[in-house]
């Protein structure tokens, strides 16, 4: 599903240049929940970004599902993320003034999907994470776990082929944390290919396996014993 | 562009801060209320005193005589010119682009002595001898009866048609006035119509107290043989009275030995280029008032243009979000665009509607109180309305144009970095 070769990327400062991707070679199976490690300023997150279109590679290639991912202009890279990528946020981003079911139906906007269509998938993947009853409410009047939920049917809403979820639990107490792993779980038994950048090492041990990053480069990619998050819940 | 789902964003995003949003909206509001209250005002004033300026036809002038003031051909100045109607027909048969040549003639005139008589009661009013086409330079409305004709003309029949006051002064309520006899200098004339001129402020009360007779019948029964005071000369459509009024000056100089350059020998009032000149003030004063309304609408698509940009920069985080769900450059400059050209238009709209309210509200106190000097029916046309709309739509693009290019400037991994 993704392909990664000798990946470079350097951040630019007045006259200082920051190497933060040094050779990044790697690749994801569809169907794996894979989680990227690392302690701040190791390229985790350049590296999410980099998957997820927000960003580009100064070297290297990118395919993803077999579409070479380079020099994109705004327009198309806009289309690949609307149609291959669903993102969740540490910070969960939803969008305040509009209600959980607006903000669901959002990338099918996007899409160019009908409002009845929309909004008719949108109640589902609310259903889905377990808040059919929230549709009409806003991001103000939910908590926090709520809000990643609505969050990851946002997210699973553009049917994507991947999901990149940066920190997901980052913002949340353990106990919501469970549940919101068990979420991701559920949805990775179904097929999902799923991408998690965490720095906790519980949540890091809830994927399949689990990609360290130091200083740019891997130092270690390797398949862990799942724990199920259900046990905690 | 404008389907429902767009609308709705819209709307959501303008309703997510409603005072904020009234407060933008009023200055473009403001601005165009005082753009339509101003040429209105102006529209006003032009109706006003265009309207003291009476209804006689535009394209026209008055032409008297005068004493020379050159000596010419072995005669002194100070010669008084004397036309006559062969004069008239000289320029006629002349200058072709001529409609109407009314000679005219009159008797008596305001606070005169008492001229007209009908059995006991007497009037002083202003008697015009005059031809059929006059009221085609001056229109009036023929209450009763009708005005003269060629018929009477060439007849020289005695008979008239007199102004409300004349029947008010001679008459009794509910006495028969078509087809009654009043005496004028001593001559008795056959009442054939009543007249009333409207839309007429000025002269109003000299315009009731006359009688019209027929031309040659006024010169007969007067004794002013083939004389004539003075001339109401109409140009056609199409061409300006004002230029061709020098060639009916050079036909009357050369007719009546006049030097050439004897400017002063004959008065005349040339009402085109009076009106012209009136038009071109309210015309100056209808661009001062789009220029100031303008400026001041500039203020408020100004400030449009300020909160767009505020509410790009608050919502920069929103646009990196809307980004990474697949919302393209163009889908999001789109919709700044539209924010700021829907409230501009809908405020626009709105200033517009208050603005017709308020010279509604001007109109009906105008009317209950009667007429105002110098300012009548304040309005605007339904140009000045689609000229306004026009600029409030170009406003909203220009007002959205920048902060549509701020919002998609920053890269999306940037503006989702933003907290």
């Amino acid at each position: 599903m993704i392909q990664i070769k000798d990946l470079h990327k350097s951040y630019h400062m007045g006259s200082n240049s920051l190497h933060v991707l040094k050779g990044i070679n790697f690749n994801v199976k569809e169907g794996e929940l894979v989680s990227i490690m690392g302690s701040s300023g190791s390229g985790k997150s350049t590296l999410l970004n980099i998957l997820g279109m927000l960003d580009e590679a100064d070297e290297g290639s990118y395919v993803l599902d077999g579409v070479p991912i380079k020099n994109l202009n705004e327009k198309v890279a806009a289309k690949y993320r609307n149609e291959f990528l669903g993102f969740i946020f540490q910070s969960f981003n939803l969008i305040n003034y509009k209600s959980a079911v607006d903000n669901v139906a959002l990338p099918m906007f996007y899409k160019g999907i009908a409002r009845k269509e929309r909004v008719e998938k949108a109640r589902h993947y609310l259903e889905k994470v377990g808040l059919a009853d929230w549709g009409h409410h806003l991001p103000s009047e939910l908590s926090g776990g709520q809000k990643q939920r609505v969050a990851i049917a946002r997210a699973l809403a553009s049917e994507p082929k991947v999901l990149l979820a940066d920190e997901p639990t980052g913002a949340l107490d353990t106990t919501t944390s469970y549940e919101v792993m068990d979420l991701i779980q559920g949805i990775n038994d179904e097929g999902k290919t799923i991408l998690v950048v965490t720095h906790e090492d519980d949540i890091a041990h809830m994927t399949k396996r689990i990609v360290n990053l130091k200083d740019g480069i891997i130092i270690d990619d390797s398949p862990v014993e799942q724990v199920r998050a259900k046990q905690y819940v | 562009m404008f389907n429902k789902d767009r609308w709705d964003e819209i709307l959501e995003a303008l309703n997510a801060n409603k005072v904020r949003t009234a407060l933008t909206a009023f200055g473009v509001f403001w601005g165009i209320t005082i753009l339509v209250l101003l040429l209105a005002l102006t529209n006003g004033l032009r109706n006003g005193v265009t309207s003291d300026f009476g209804n006689f036809a535009t394209n026209s002038m008055f032409m008297w005589s005068q004493r020379t003031s050159i000596s010419y051909k072995g005669i002194p100045k100070g010669k008084r010119l004397q036309y006559k109607i062969s004069d008239v027909e000289a320029i006629r048969a002349e200058i072709p682009e001529l409609k109407y040549i009314s000679p005219r003639n009159s008797l008596g005139g305001y606070q005169g002595a008492n001229n007209v008589i009908r059995g006991t009661k007497t009037g002083a009013f202003q008697i015009y001898g005059d031809y059929p086409e006059f009221i085609k330079q001056k229109p009036m409305d023929i209450l009763e009866g009708r005005f003269l004709s060629y018929s009477d003309i060439n007849a020289k029949r005695k008979i008239c048609v007199i102004g409300p006051d004349v029947v008010k002064g001679l008459y009794d309520k509910d006495e028969a006035v078509i087809g009654s006899y009043i005496k004028i200098n001593g001559v008795n004339f056959k009442v054939v119509g009543t007249f009333k001129i409207t839309n007429s402020q000025g002269d109003s009360e000299e315009e009731a107290n006359t009688v019209f007779i027929p031309f040659t019948t006024f010169n007969q029964a007067f004794n002013y043989g083939d004389r004539v005071s003075w001339m109401a000369i109409t140009a056609k459509d199409g061409f300006s009275i004002t230029s061709i009024k020098e060639r009916v000056f050079d036909i009357i100089k050369s007719r009546k030995n006049v030097h050439p350059d004897d400017d002063r020998a004959i008065g005349h009032f040339d009402r085109a280029e009076a009106f012209g000149r009136i038009n071109g003030l309210f015309n100056i004063l209808a661009i001062v008032g789009y220029f100031v309304g303008i400026l001041i609408l500039a203020s408020g698509v100004i400030g449009i243009n300020n909160i767009m940009l505020i509410v790009v920069k608050e919502r920069t985080k929103e646009i990196g979000v809307r980004r990474a769900l697949g919302a393209t450059p163009w889908m999001i400059k789109g919709q700044i665009l539209q924010e700021s050209l829907i409230l501009t238009i809908l405020s626009g709209m709105l200033g517009v509607a208050f603005a017709a309210f308020v010279i509604w509200g001007m109109n009906s106190v105008l009317d209950s109180v009667g007429p105002v000097e110098n300012f009548a029916n304040p309005s605007v046309s339904m140009t000045v309305v689609v000229v306004a709309l026009t600029i409030l739509v170009l406003a909203g693009v220009l007002a959205g144009l920048i902060p549509a290019n701020r919002a998609t400037k920053m890269k999306p991994v940037d503006a989702l970095r933003i907290e």
